[in-house]
């Protein structure tokens, strides 16, 4: 059985061909001029004023929405984690089947709902109100952003929250906890690392976004994402660009570290 | 009263995750082409989706690559994760950490990377790279649901096997792979629903001429998309559906089956 080990050669060729090598060439271009040579002037011109804001608009729009769908997404996981085992099921699927069709599409539907003859508007004036902008600002982005990802908020928290025996609760109940103190004692702490999960789904693909921000921002405002397109589409750019990305990563990196490390010393202190 | 709290709580996220799912299909039925106004119900865009060339090389581009994509990286990433199961130590680590990178790498990170990769070598970027891309983000994904299954699996019944003199690929065939099967399947299905939805990379990936659904629609978004793609929508959603239903009422079935015993 030993020499099966030799199955997972091919593999590793093709990891360094297909995501080391690519990297490293990320690297390679970050680090050099367009004319060749080694220089670190596409990382410092980064640190300037216009693109540091970038890079906090996307955190930031990214935080937000995070906190939007934990706020928004926590009560839906649980309400459905007490329902009947086949409610459940049918439920779960029904949040999850949304997922399943084409991103690019339901994000195109908003712009028909919210757009300036969109749906809502034509509601307004239905009722004699005048049409509000409701599309291309940062509320339709945020919107976006929620909306696609909130599923992946509900479901890892769910599936923490299934295996929470309710012996726990029974027992909080008996030794004279209300309802909120059994929740604020017992299930919170108990479903962290379900939050833990749903935060990194969500503030990944957020904060990397450049479609949300495209279609449903107008491109008025610049994200990461924008940027790091704008360089490799429109300006050609792939320097500068590959920095950007680079910087991307790190970002990513961080905030993975940080959240396992919150994870980790919970699991200590259980 | 919390009851009801609980219920029109939850009926209303799901109002707002079909909101754009149901107008799609409502506007399907539109007689008119923009959406600006109702003209009444029509089946027209049904028809004229079949006759549009952009959308219909568009699809079949999409179907082609998830099928390929689907097929190829589930059976390397089976292949690679029995061999990654039996290896040990520095090289299993590291090889495990280079596997989770396109899974926690942006995508739009991976993309670049590729485009990257294909540019250094001049390779022309087409229907060739836009597919070796969805293998390469394919292939993490089915070796994480395949290898928690072997580990689940009991290393004695190996070790029986080969007592009783089966050779090594009879052990393979005849006790790894039944027993890694469910972790098989749903890695296929992910691969397959994963790069049937990808944008950004398949975005940077691919060349002229190579255009999937995501890509198409994020083109013509800003013109304006014809109505034969809310018609193609509201099929695929639902073949979903119905793909579902049939499941789950064949699993409700065989638990049915298993209650009467």
């Amino acid at each position: 059985m030993k020499k099966t080990k030799i199955l997972g050669l091919p593999y590793g060729v093709w990891m360094i061909v297909f995501i080391v090598f690519p990297i490293f060439l990320m690297f390679l271009y970050a680090v050099r001029n367009s004319a060749g040579n080694y220089t670190i002037k596409n990382f410092s011109d980064f640190f300037s004023p216009i693109y540091i804001r970038i890079l906090w608009d996307s955190v930031y729009m990214a935080g937000i929405s995070t906190v939007i769908c934990l706020v928004l997404g926590y009560p839906v996981a649980m309400i459905i984690s007490k329902m009947p085992e086949k409610k459940r099921n049918i439920f779960l699927v029904l949040i999850i089947m949304p997922t399943w069709m084409n991103f690019l599409l339901r994000t195109y539907s908003w712009m028909n709902i919210l757009g300036k003859n969109g749906l809502i508007n034509k509601f307004l004036s239905l009722l004699g109100m005048a049409p509000m902008d409701l599309l291309y600002n940062d509320g339709a982005v945020l919107l976006g952003m929620v909306y696609n990802f909130l599923p992946f908020m509900i479901y890892p928290i769910y599936s923490v929250l299934i295996k929470i025996s309710p012996s726990y609760l029974e027992a909080a109940k008996d030794l004279g906890a209300n309802a909120v103190k059994a929740f604020i004692k017992v299930t919170l702490p108990l479903s962290v690392p379900g939050i833990i999960t749903g935060i990194t789904m969500v503030f990944m693909p957020a904060v990397s976004t450049f479609v949300i921000s495209d279609l449903l921002g107008g491109g008025t405002h610049m994200y990461m994402g924008n940027l790091i397109s704008h360089q490799f589409l429109q300006k050609g750019d792939w320097n500068f660009g590959s920095a950007v990305s680079f910087i991307m990563m790190i970002v990513i990196l961080v905030v993975m570290c940080i959240t396992n490390k919150f994870s980790k010393t919970d699991k200590e202190s259980v | 009263m919390m009851k009801f709290l609980k219920k029109t709580y939850t009926y209303l996220v799901l109002i707002f995750l079909y909101a754009p799912v149901v107008v799609m299909a409502v506007y399907s039925f539109n007689e008119n082409r923009s959406s600006k106004n109702w003209g009444g119900f029509s089946l027209r865009w049904y028809e004229s989706l079949f006759q549009n060339d952009e959308i219909l090389t568009a699809l079949y581009y999409t179907l082609i690559v998830a099928a390929l994509a689907c097929v190829i990286s589930t059976i390397v990433g089976t292949v690679s994760a029995i061999g990654i199961y039996f290896l040990s130590g520095k090289v299993k680590s590291v090889m495990l950490n280079v596997n989770y990178l396109p899974v926690i790498n942006p995508d739009i990170v991976t993309g670049i990377s590729m485009m990257l990769l294909f540019g250094y070598f001049h390779i022309k970027q087409g229907f060739v790279t836009m597919l070796i891309a969805h293998i390469t983000f394919c292939i993490p994904y089915v070796i994480l649901s395949v290898l928690p299954k072997l580990n689940q699996m009991d290393k004695h019944m190996l070790e029986a096997a080969m007592d009783l003199g089966a050779t090594p690929l009879q052990t393979l065939t005849k006790i790894v792979l039944p027993e890694v099967l469910p972790g098989i399947v749903s890695g296929a299905l992910m691969a397959f629903t994963l790069s049937i939805d990808d944008f950004v990379i398949s975005f940077f990936s691919t060349g002229s001429g190579v255009t999937n659904l995501s890509i198409y629609v994020y083109s013509a978004a800003k013109r304006g998309i014809s109505p034969e793609i809310n018609a193609l929508s509201t099929l695929m959603i639902l073949t979903v559906s119905i793909l579902l239903a049939v499941v789950n009422l064949g699993s409700n079935k065989k638990s049915n089956v298993k209650g009467d015993r």
